[in-house]
């Protein structure tokens, strides 16, 4: 039987930390944007983020891999330019979750801050409040529920990734082995008992994940 | 002063129209903007705050322009609401309700001397902590109107900001208002439908229909100084007209009233239940007699 080891584990929380850091810099711009457009390519934008949601992650993961390798011509330029190699790399893995699990932390900010009364911004403008002043002191805390929401799905949903971190990254302990991808090691290898206790920590921390978004939501629901 | 010639097409129930505001309002009073509902009264406002454009014309106030654009022309100038400094209550109040009372007044502008200045002025200073899903209607109203006061503005927009109250909290918000505006000198523009606010408050009223002023007057000359013989007038629904021996008895809806009016044989005969009707006396009797479209219908209002 194999050792038992915390690295995937830690692994795994330090992409999904990044992954949510990362997505709710870049998602709340986009989200404030395609709340308030009526553009028509705000549909093709909404199509394109929630591809993830749809697709295989394996299909993702193919053309991920494809698109970084050195033998890109992004990939080359990676490497040439900043001697970066996105491949079986953290960082390759990286910019996958976030790709992976962008409609997670997008989506509930999206629909939040479109479900805040027109009239609230309005009040802001004429205050002679900027649209950034605005988002700040007005949208963001008046959507702390489908704040939370995102943070901790988008948190959960990189630390439950499997097949597109094993297609871009593979298995490289230390570097890419995430806890899913130790538990499917584990189990080619035939250690089942310690594929258990890996799986069911997973178990535990996606159920008390979830209980912890249902208790918050009904409280804030509650004190609405 | 407020010099507008804006212009703006716009969607009704019938059919597009064209919104046309040729108008001047003083400096300093208080004026209401009557009509029937989606006669553009709201967008005049929104075109006044920034928050809706107008498709031509222009607007100036105190002679500085806020907008302007001729015709077949680009937008020569066009202010946004961040720009104009115009205080507005909306319809519902938009209070922000995850900041308090006193936080939703320093929003508008970091004087917390003017906060505590308004927060003695609309008595809420007991409750400048609370949050405005835990206020009274009337409450929240206040606290509208003292944070579209806090950054001094040169003109305050209403928007039925009375509607939603009972006749008691009514009259004290006319009375602040009064205040308001004898106090700080602002420009006061409020669309109401209320006839006796209009005639308590307002020294002018625009009545809108279909987009056009129809009529630009004092609510003295508009209810009181109109050219008819009868004291009292009402318009209402005939419910029922019951045979009582010799006369009959109509039973007439008048808003939310029902009243018996004894009606004789004559009037009996061209009136029957589901008419609109208008209720008037002359000398002492009270008359029924059928409502002719081109007559001032009060209730357009």
């Amino acid at each position: 039987m194999n050792q038992f080891d915390m690295e995937p584990f830690l692994l795994s929380f330090r992409l999904a930390a990044i992954t949510t850091i990362l997505l709710f810099i870049f998602s709340v711009p986009l989200a404030w944007k395609l709340s308030q457009t009526r553009s028509k390519s705000k549909p093709f934008i909404e199509a394109l983020v929630s591809m993830p949601i749809v697709l295989p992650p394996t299909v993702l993961g193919f053309y991920l891999l494809i698109f970084l390798s050195d033998r890109s011509p992004l990939g080359m330029f990676l490497k040439e330019m900043f001697s970066v190699n996105l491949v079986f790399t953290f960082e390759g893995i990286l910019i996958a979750s976030c790709i992976y699990s962008f409609p997670f932390m997008l989506q509930p900010l999206q629909s939040g801050m479109e479900q805040v009364p027109v009239k609230l911004l309005e009040a802001s403008y004429v205050l002679g409040k900027s649209k950034l002043e605005t988002l700040m002191h007005v949208i963001l805390p008046n959507i702390k529920p489908s704040i939370l929401t995102g943070v901790i799905i988008t948190f959960a949903h990189t630390v439950g990734e499997f097949g597109v971190v094993l297609m871009v990254g593979g298995s490289i302990q230390g570097e890419t082995r995430v806890a899913s991808i130790a538990i499917y090691e584990l189990v080619e290898l035939l250690d089942y008992k310690m594929a258990h206790v890996y799986s069911l920590i997973l178990i535990a921390f996606s159920f008390s994940v979830l209980m912890v978004v249902y208790i918050l939501n009904h409280r804030n629901r509650a004190s609405g | 002063m407020v010099v507008s010639s804006l212009k703006k097409k716009l969607m009704g129930a019938d059919g597009d129209f064209l919104l046309q505001t040729n108008v001047e309002i003083a400096r300093g009073g208080i004026t209401a903007i009557a009509g029937p509902s989606g006669s553009g009264k709201t967008t005049f406002l929104r075109m006044i705050s920034g928050l809706t454009s107008p498709d031509e014309g222009l607007l100036e106030v105190d002679g500085e322009v806020w907008f302007q654009r001729e015709t077949g022309k680009k937008t020569q100038l066009n202010l946004k609401p961040q720009q104009r400094r115009v205080g507005v209550v909306f319809q519902g109040y938009a209070l922000f309700p995850h900041m308090s009372v006193l936080g939703n007044l320093l929003y508008a502008s970091r004087n917390s001397d003017m906060a505590e200045k308004l927060l003695d002025m609309i008595g809420l200073q007991q409750l400048k902590h609370v949050k405005p899903p835990n206020l009274s209607g009337g409450q929240k109203q206040r606290v509208a109107l003292a944070r579209a006061l806090m950054q001094q503005p040169r003109i305050l927009l209403l928007d039925e900001p009375l509607s939603a109250l009972d006749e008691g909290m009514k009259a004290l918000l006319q009375d602040e208002l009064l205040r308001v505006n004898s106090e700080l000198g602002v420009t006061i523009l409020i669309v109401t439908h209320d006839s006796s606010e209009m005639y308590k408050l307002c020294d002018r009223v625009l009545l809108f229909e279909k987009g056009q002023i129809v009529a630009d007057t004092s609510p003295r000359k508009l209810f009181v100084e109109r050219e008819t013989t009868q004291k009292f007038a009402f318009k209402g629904e005939i419910l029922e007209i019951r045979a009582v021996d010799a006369v009959y008895v109509a039973v007439i809806a008048i808003g939310n009233n029902l009243v018996e009016v004894v009606i004789d044989s004559d009037e009996k005969e061209n009136l029957q239940a589901g008419d609109i009707v208008v209720v008037g006396t002359k000398a002492f009797n009270p008359t029924v007699r059928k409502f002719e479209e081109q007559e001032f219908d009060f209730s357009r209002l």
